[in-house]
Formats: structure tokens, C-alpha cells, sequence
């Protein structure tokens, strides 16, 4: 029906164009809301969830009553929701759009998939019409002609999906977020909304997940902590830590600095209704021995410094942690980059020692221009410059060091610089570079300033 | 219990020798561990060369972990920190932690927190302009976190002048002509320091001294910027005139150095 249609039918009707990425953004919400009940949880085309509740289903006492608490937790959201529960996820799929509401006994699911209609194969509109031709209605019918006369005629993907829906043939969702190596979860039969009972809460799932990571005997590098609100809503906490660990004690006092230094306070709202920790990523941790002596002080040394940097992180944030790795490139300002600090470290590669540094030791991004730079001759350092409206007179000055642009990376006429270490009259060291040349290139060339030396 | 033996064994080695000699020799013994020590960068445009200097000091006198906080602040007015420059002046960038805070009281916080940990060997704050959070309870605080774990903590700061505070030794650091090398060169990072304050005596001195990387410490400079004259050991031969933690020194301090 077109709009002008619609407006005839309906007098007073109001439109909204159509915003496919909000609604995938809610999708991927409401996705996250699902996650309460089994972390594998994927989309299913632009209207649909599938959960995977494979092991989940007791701790909500049943496979009916986990359905219907799902459902219950997406119409709070203002969804109209269907769900059903399958062997297969073609054949859930299948039953929640295609079938009359209510559960059935894994026993009867072939016999009540085959009472499904055609529409339920979503197949093209010629395949459709060329079956109801055939007379086929169900996909009971179809079931019984031997498969590979259907699959020459219609091809493979028709009977693979009717396998599917049948439960011949069996498909493993791909969840939106990777499952965690470990979790421990704990469902309140009332919302809670107090933090400190949260967090006593979210203790004991430390001590568990402690308990599970010592019988692997791993350490966990990354936790989350997610809390799942009444109204759908998820809030997350991502803590690192330098070393595996596991510890609950120190883990928690992490989780406290992370709360504290949340920009935005952990809302209850009408409160929580689970909360889950899970180890994203672990990796071997072996119950070490104690040293004695000078050992010992090195190991705690070490171990003391790991936690500050945990800390520092929780504090802080990731990214604002860093360690220093080298890039290889001769482009001045690509030639070194800050990785989080939790990142892998790489040594610094080795280079001739200097006499005199020939780098600066702060790098101005982008190069701030100077003014009155006015060399004596053309490839020459300059007399002077005025930067931030200070006149520098040179005094001493090396260079040129040419460096140009990296073709591969830089638009085609970048400009090659000439870069001078210039020392002014008071002894400050500046690190200046001349854009382009005399000679050949156009306009006059700019001089900018790029660092500054100890 | 072994870190206060560790702290003490590392004070009485750096005990301040008889005499004062005011050499760069000298610098080392008067740059205390488990103490706070400010460097003001005389004007803004030397904020680089304190940095520099505390980055130097710190790492040529303590050999453990190095972590590193800067104001955000400072990037804007006196550029980012940048890696391949601490590389040629012979410091390993990969080897600090490096904390970038966004607020004065956040690096001040991150510098307590990393005073406080016995793990840290050097601790290098910076930050920038008149900071009201940085008063006498603060560099206390400092000064008590460091006294308790044997760190050294530098504090460098430009944009403000030298405010009173409780650390133990307070200097100007302001750039100064190098040595120049053949054909007008530019030569290496040198420093005018002046001695403002140290809680130990002997205050109100200046010297000029250049980094020597082979040497892995400061040498004297002349002020008229003539050869530098290698600095000499006083004569008081049995205490410590070298700063510990300096390659091929005897070296079995090696927290603490």
C-alpha cells in the first residue's frame, strides 16, 4: 500500500520514515536484555531473536517457564513478542512465525513441524507458487517425496532448509558476543536495588568464579560484571587486570574503583534483577611457590606493581594506561605509538647510540607554524623565528635532515620536509622543519615547528 | 617488615657526604630515595628541559619500575611525549607505565597511588599551572608515601612558580647552551639547575651540567660553555660521591639504586 493509499483509509494518520539502524540498535538492546537468561544469544533477520538455552533451562525452572519469562521481559520492554522453543534453530524459528502459540513435547515436534505450511520454508515467490502448483501444503508433503528430486528441481538450499525445520539436520547459532570461559550468575526472585547488596552479591560470584578458575588452575586477565535491570536495561563493567589473577578480594576492590570512577552512576532504577560475572578471557595461572630472600622481594616487587597497574586502569581508564611501542617507519610522527598498557609489550628496538639526539623529546600533532623564519640561504636553517610570539634568535643549528612523506600512505603532492635542529640565544633546543623547496616546488615554502629537545 | 630494612639500608648509602661538594657528582646523593623531589621548569618554554632532566636523573638513579603521569595539559602547551626522543637519549621508552590523566588531581592521585606501591622504584609526576590541589597536605602525602616505600617520586611543573611544600629537595631547571659541536651543531641536552631548597642544607647553589650518555650520568659544564671539565670524585674517597644505579658502579643495591 502506498502512503497517498494509506492516507485515503486513514484520515489523521501520522508517518515516520523508516530508520533501519535504530532498529537494529534496539534489536541488538533488547538482544542484550535476553542475555539474562543464556549468554549465546544471536539475531534472527531484523525482527528476531535466537537463544540458545542449551543447559540454562532448570536454573528458570523449566523450558516453558523460561519462555515465558522471556516473553514476559520483552512485552515489559512494550514488545509484542512470540516465542517457541525447538530442537533446531530453523525449526524455533519456523514455529514462533508460523504456528499457533503454546509449547509442545520434544516427542510430537516432527509431527507438528510437518502441519506447518509452506510459507514456513520462506522461500522465493516462484519456488512458492511452482509448489502450490505441485500441490503441496504442508510441509508434511514435501517431507515425504524423496529429497533429491526436490533438491534437482528446486535446488539444495529448499531441502537443507526443510532438514532444518524437521530436525534431520541440525545448525549451531553464532552468538552476537563470544561465550565466556567462565561465569557465575545469580537471579534475585525480587528486583534488588541497593548497591552495597549488590556488591556483596557480586562477591560471592567472585569467590565462585575463584573457585571454578583454581580447578582449571587459570587466572582470569579480563572480567565483566554485567547487571541486568527489570525494565531490559544492561549495565556492564569490564575490569583487566595485568597478570591472571584471581583473587576475589582484589578483583572486587577493582570493581569498586571502576564504580567509583563511572561518569555515570550505576542507575537501579526499579532495581536489578540478576547479575552475572563472567572471566572473558583467562589464561594459565600455577599456584606458585614463596621464595625466600632477594627472590622473594623481586617477586613481590613484581607482584605489587601488576596490581598498581590494575588499579590504574580501573582508576583511569584503558586507554589512558599506556606503554610505548615503536613503529617501523621513517615518517617522524607515525614512528612511535601508545598502546594500552594491558596490551602485549614489545621491546624497543635497539638503534646506534647518538651522541646527540637527533629526536625531540615532545612532539607537537599537528606542527605548530612559526613566523618570520627567514633562512640565509635556501636549503639553510633559519636566523630567526617567532613562535607563539616570541622571537628566537638561532644560534646554532643542524640540518637539513630530508625526510619525505610516505608515497603509499600520504595524498599524492605532500610536500617533503627538511628538518633542522636549531638551539636559540637562551639555550632552548627546538626541532623546526621547512615544508617543501625553493626551487621546485609551489608557493613560497612554510616553516613549522614540530618538537621540542630536552 | 624486609621493605623498612631495604628502605633504611638504601638511606644510609645515600647519606649526604661530608663537605657538600656541589659537582654533578654530587647530584645523585643530594636526589634522595624515599624522598619527594620538585623540579620547576624556570619558563614554559622549559618545560621540556625539566622533563628531560627528571627523565634522565630518574632513570640513570633507579634501575626498577618506572612510572610515569602527565597532565594532559602539558601535551597542549609544550607538545605529546614522544617516545623515539627518550630513545636517543639513551632511556628505553617500552620500559615506563605510563598514566595520562585528564585533571591535576588525577595525576596527583596516580602519582600517590604509585608511591605507595612497593613495586615502583621511580615515580615522575608532571603537571601544569597554578594547581590549588597541589598544596601542603598533597606533597606531604607525597613525601610520607614515598619516605614509607622507598620510591623516588620527581615532580615536575612549569606554568607556576615555587610554592612551599614538604618535599626534600625543590630546583629550577631552566635550558642551557649546549656544547656546540663542529660546524655550529647544536650539541646535547643541557641544564642550568639551581638549588632552591633542601631540607638537608647547603641551599642557594647553581651549576650547569650536560647528559654524557656514555657515562650514563651529568657532567659539569662550563658556564661559558667551553669544554666541560669531567667531573672528579671528592676527596672524602670512603662515602659515596657517585650516584648509585650508575652503569659499572658496585651495584648491590639494586632496588634502591
Amino acid at each position: 500500500m502506498s502512503l497517498a493509499q494509506a492516507r485515503a483509509r486513514a484520515g489523521a494518520l501520522a508517518t515516520q520514515d523508516a530508520d533501519p539502524a535504530a532498529d537494529a540498535a534496539f534489536l541488538n538492546d533488547c538482544a542484550q536484555a535476553c542475555e539474562m537468561f543464556t549468554p549465546l544469544v544471536a539475531r534472527d533477520g531484523a525482527d528476531g531473536l535466537l537463544l540458545d538455552i542449551t543447559g540454562c533451562a532448570h536454573l528458570f525452572g523449566g523450558e516453558d517457564a523460561l519462555r515465558a519469562r522471556a516473553c514476559r521481559r520483552l512485552r515489559a520492554a512494550g514488545l509484542a513478542a512470540r516465542a517457541a522453543l525447538a530442537a533446531t534453530p530453523d525449526a524455533a524459528r519456523a514455529f514462533a512465525r508460523f504456528a499457533p502459540e503454546g509449547g509442545c513435547a520434544p516427542a510430537t515436534e516432527e509431527a507438528r513441524a510437518r502441519r506447518l505450511p509452506l510459507a514456513a520454508l520462506e522461500c522465493d515467490v516462484e519456488t512458492a507458487l511452482a509448489l502450490a502448483r505441485a500441490g503441496f501444503a504442508t510441509l508434511g508433503d514435501l517431507a515425504d517425496r524423496p529429497s533429491a528430486a526436490l533438491a534437482a528441481r528446486f535446488g539444495p538450499r529448499l531441502t537443507r532448509r526443510l532438514d532444518r525445520i524437521l530436525g534431520r539436520e541440525d545448525m549451531r547459532i553464532t552468538p552476537l558476543r563470544a561465550p565466556p570461559d567462565i561465569m557465575a550468575e545469580r537471579h534475585f526472585p525480587e528486583p534488588l536495588a541497593l548497591t552495597e547488596s549488590l556488591m556483596a552479591t557480586l562477591e560471592r560470584l567472585a569467590i565462585d568464579v575463584a573457585v571454578l578458575l583454581e580447578r582449571r588452575a587459570a587466572g582470569g586477565r579480563r572480567f565483566e560484571a554485567s547487571f541486568f535491570r527489570t525494565d531490559g536495561m544492561v549495565r556492564r563493567l569490564l575490569v583487566e587486570t595485568a597478570q591472571p589473577a584471581r583473587d576475589p578480594e582484589s578483583l572486587m576492590r577493582l570493581v569498586r574503583l571502576k564504580i567509583d570512577a563511572l561518569a555515570d552512576p550505576l542507575d537501579p532504577g526499579f532495581g536489578f534483577d540478576a547479575v552475572r560475572l563472567a572471566v572473558l578471557r583467562s589464561e594459565p595461572l600455577h599456584a606458585g611457590q614463596t621464595h625466600l630472600g632477594e627472590e622473594r622481594e623481586t617477586a613481590d616487587d613484581a607482584r605489587a606493581f601488576a596490581e598498581l597497574a590494575n588499579r590504574l586502569v580501573a582508576r583511569f581508564g584503558r586507554e589512558n594506561v599506556r606503554r610505548f611501542v615503536a613503529r617501523d617507519t621513517h615518517d617522524p610522527a607515525r614512528a612511535a605509538f601508545a598502546a594500552p598498557f594491558l596490551a602485549a609489550a614489545a621491546p624497543w628496538p635497539d638503534s646506534a647510540p647518538q651522541p646527540v639526539p637527533s629526536r625531540p623529546l615532545t612532539l607537537f600533532d599537528p606542527p605548530q607554524p612559526i613566523e618570520d623564519a627567514v633562512a640565509e640561504v635556501p636549503d639553510g636553517p633559519p636566523r630567526r623565528f617567532r613562535w607563539r610570539r616570541v622571537l628566537h634568535e638561532v644560534a646554532a643549528a643542524e640540518g637539513p635532515e630530508r625526510i619525505a612523506p610516505e608515497w603509499w600512505r600520504a595524498p599524492q603532492d605532500a610536500p617533503t620536509r627538511d628538518y633542522y635542529r636549531v638551539e636559540d640565544s637562551e639555550g632552548r633546543r627546538f626541532w623546526l622543519f621547512r615544508e617543501g623547496f625553493y626551487a621546485h616546488e609551489r608557493g613560497a615554502p612554510r616553516w613549522f615547528l614540530h618538537g621540542l629537545f630536552a | 617488615m624486609v621493605q623498612d630494612l631495604r628502605v633504611l639500608r638504601a638511606r644510609e648509602d645515600m647519606a649526604p657526604p661530608p663537605g657538600w661538594p656541589e659537582g654533578a657528582g654530587a647530584l645523585g646523593a643530594r636526589l634522595a630515595v624515599a624522598a619527594l623531589h620538585e623540579f620547576y621548569a624556570a619558563a614554559e618554554p622549559d618545560a621540556p628541559g625539566a622533563t628531560g632532566f627528571a627523565l634522565l636523573a630518574g632513570r640513570a638513579l633507579g634501575r626498577g619500575r618506572f612510572v610515569w603521569v602527565r597532565h594532559i595539559d602539558l601535551d597542549r602547551e609544550a607538545g605529546a611525549f614522544y617516545p623515539p626522543g627518550a630513545a636517543a637519549l639513551g632511556v628505553d621508552p617500552a620500559s615506563f607505565l605510563f598514566v595520562r590523566a585528564q585533571r591535576v588531581d588525577g595525576a596527583l592521585q596516580a602519582a600517590l597511588e604509585a608511591a605507595r606501591c612497593a613495586g615502583a622504584a621511580t615515580i615522575l609526576v608532571e603537571f601544569r599551572g597554578a594547581a590549588r590541589v597541589y598544596d601542603l597536605v598533597a606533597s606531604r602525602r607525597l613525601a610520607c608515601a614515598a619516605r614509607d616505600s622507598g620510591a623516588r617520586v620527581f615532580l615536575v611543573r612549569s606554568g607556576a612558580p615555587p610554592a612551599p611544600s614538604a618535599a626534600q629537595t625543590r630546583w629550577l631547571v631552566r635550558c642551557a647552551r649546549s656544547r656546540v659541536l663542529a660546524a655550529n651543531a647544536p650539541g646535547g641536552p643541557a641544564f642550568d639547575l639551581a638549588l632552591l631548597r633542601d631540607r638537608r642544607g647547603r641551599e642557594g647553589f647553581a651549576l650547569r651540567v650536560e647528559w654524557n650518555r656514555e657515562r650514563g650520568w651529568f657532567e659539569d659544564c662550563d658556564v661559558a660553555g667551553a669544554a666541560p671539565r669531567p667531573c672528579v670524585a671528592p676527596l672524602s674517597g670512603a662515602v659515596v660521591s657517585f650516584p648509585v644505579g650508575r652503569p659499572g658502579a658496585p651495584d648491590a643495591r639494586a632496588r634502591a639504586g
